[in-house]
């Protein structure tokens, strides 16, 4: 039913850090060797060694130039499903087949019941879901949902894929939902944001802004080289007969 | 949004066929049309077949057409799933009204209430598809209250031009009609050059600081993620330069407003069949005119994930 739980057990969901995200692409790789055999699988690749490459993808990463008037940055930016409180893709949705668990607040797709009519990409502000033109039906991040709850995995791996494999530990995994947890905490220290909180789709997923400037960083600009004197004497005489 | 050929000629074949369907169930239920066998099989087919042919044409937009069923299922949530819903059941009492109208040759009791639940079926299903449009929070340009009296009106315009050119080919013509149909195009054409000077002027509230987080100062995108189109771009990043989209203006409004209100003005005074021909001309232009505006209306519609992409 894609009418949509009144509460959720759990707000599953991640928490990004743009402070020390590298834009390595690691998460994107990891996301897509997980899930092309995981639960939404495969995500397909159209032309993939040809000129017109494409495919579904549940994460993908931007690079930013943020200017202000301390100066400018770059930030990487990696945009995948935020698990919205209000996820209108679920409500717009004519046949059921996506919906939001009651248990832990994940957005999925059931396959099986997807007409492939794409309304729901369109009420996704976030452009979190993928058509796959191959298989006719729509395909999202997951939450690794088939690695979170899985026994076969060690428990330090019962995490979404691209956090397990982000080498800076900007991606962060947990109930949101819970003042008390670790990553809530974590979004209370930083100041986490929602994206475009204006629309009104209470993304689960937060945000950590990149950390002002320190002090400690050099301010002052290296002093200017000194003017090139032209030299004198033997080795002079022998600087200008090699410049000839 | 990327303006999808089956999707531009559904929601005008279909608005053209429900706006039909609604003026033949009023008037020819009530007796204000004759019951003429060849009017009436002829307009009704012209109705239901805009409408089955829009219908179908939206199924081929689907990845999977052969599940197209499940859509009835989720009414209680989703606009295209009502939509599905209210199209379909305004099928039972169209047909009903149909047989009574067209095959016994009837109008009043029976025959005038399936016409008259035909005409709210129709008008309902055009409501559910203008609001499957309006309640997209993520293109500003729809989601606004403009979006579904436009569905309205143009479904009115479109009908009741249809509805005139009928009668006058039967030599039926009725004035009331014929007035109706000229005051529902100045009408659309009005609706749509305030809806074009709204959203020529609309501040956009989301923008590339909301959409990744950052506060204050510029956010300029620097990098893509992907170096070819990927879905997201070739469905929500159409882009159409701004010299072609005011020609294109301009052309809609020449073949679907325009051009149709003078050949109308000028009924009122042609002898038939001179009359019959301009009511048939201003209704084949003014529903080629509407694919125009329809087809502006997705590709001018922006996507807010297009600001990812660096696109404003």
């Amino acid at each position: 039913m894609t009418c949509l739980p009144a509460r959720t057990e759990k707000k599953l969901g991640l928490v990004i850090d743009l402070d020390t995200c590298v834009g390595c692409q690691a998460c994107v790789t990891a996301c897509k060797e997980w899930n092309t055999g995981g639960h939404m699988a495969p995500l397909t690749d159209i032309d993939p060694y040809g000129g017109h490459v494409d495919g579904v993808w549940f994460n993908r990463v931007h690079s930013y130039e943020h200017t202000t008037e301390l100066g400018g940055r770059t930030v990487n930016f990696p945009r995948s499903c935020l698990h919205c409180e209000q996820p209108a893709c679920v409500t717009v949705c004519p046949t059921g087949a996506s919906y939001k668990r009651a248990s832990d607040g994940i957005v999925l797709v059931d396959e099986d019941k997807c007409i492939g009519c794409k309304l729901c990409s369109w009420a996704c502000p976030y452009g979190a879901r993928e058509f796959d033109t191959d298989v006719g039906v729509m395909k999202k991040c997951t939450l690794c949902v088939d690695r979170i709850y899985n026994d076969n995995l060690a428990v330090e791996d019962r995490v979404p894929a691209c956090v397990a494999a982000c080498p800076t530990s900007a991606r962060h995994f947990g109930d949101l939902g819970d003042p008390a947890s670790a990553i809530s905490q974590l979004v209370e220290e930083r100041g986490g944001v929602a994206l475009m909180p204006e629309l009104g789709y209470k993304p689960t997923n937060r945000y950590l802004p990149p950390r002002a400037r320190s002090e400690r960083a050099a301010k002052v600009d290296a002093p200017a080289l000194e003017p090139i004197r032209a030299e004198g004497g033997f080795l002079g005489w022998i600087d200008r007969m090699l410049s000839n | 949004m990327h303006p999808a050929v089956s999707v531009v000629f559904f929601t005008t074949a279909t608005g053209a066929g429900y706006g039909l369907l609604a003026l033949l169930g009023t008037l020819g239920g009530l007796g204000y049309i004759p019951a003429d066998f060849w009017l009436g099989f002829i307009g009704m087919g012209l109705a239901l077949g805009l409408i089955a042919a829009g219908l179908l044409s939206s199924t081929g937009h689907l990845g999977r057409p052969e599940r197209a069923w499940r859509a009835f299922s989720q009414w209680r949530s989703s606009w295209l799933s009502r939509e599905g819903v209210a199209s379909v059941a305004t099928f039972v009492p169209a047909c009903m009204f149909g047989i009574g109208w067209v095959f016994l040759g009837r109008n009043g009791s029976w025959v005038a209430a399936a016409g008259l639940v035909a005409a709210a079926g129709a008008v309902v299903t055009v409501c559910t598809t203008g609001m499957i449009y309006a309640s997209l929070k993520p293109i500003a340009q729809w989601h606004s209250r403009y979006t579904l009296p436009a569905y309205l009106i143009f479904a009115a315009m479109t009908g009741s031009v249809l509805a005139n050119a009928l009668l006058q080919g039967f030599k039926l013509g009725s004035t009331a009609v014929l007035l109706a149909a000229l005051l529902a195009t100045l009408a659309g054409w009005a609706w749509k050059l305030a809806t074009w000077r709204y959203n020529d002027r609309l501040e956009i509230p989301t923008t590339p600081n909301t959409a990744t987080g950052l506060v204050g100062g510029t956010v300029r995108s620097i990098e893509w993620p992907h170096t070819e189109e990927n879905y997201l771009l070739k469905e929500m990043g159409f882009r159409i330069a701004r010299k072609h989209s005011a020609k294109l203006r301009r052309i809609a409004q020449a073949l679907a407003f325009a051009g149709p209100a003078i050949l109308l003005a000028m009924v009122f005074f042609l002898p038939w069949p001179l009359g019959a021909i301009a009511s048939v001309l201003a209704a084949v232009a003014q529903l080629a005119g509407m694919l125009v505006e329809r087809w502006l209306y997705f590709a001018e519609a922006k996507h807010t994930v297009t600001l990812y992409y660096g696109r404003q």
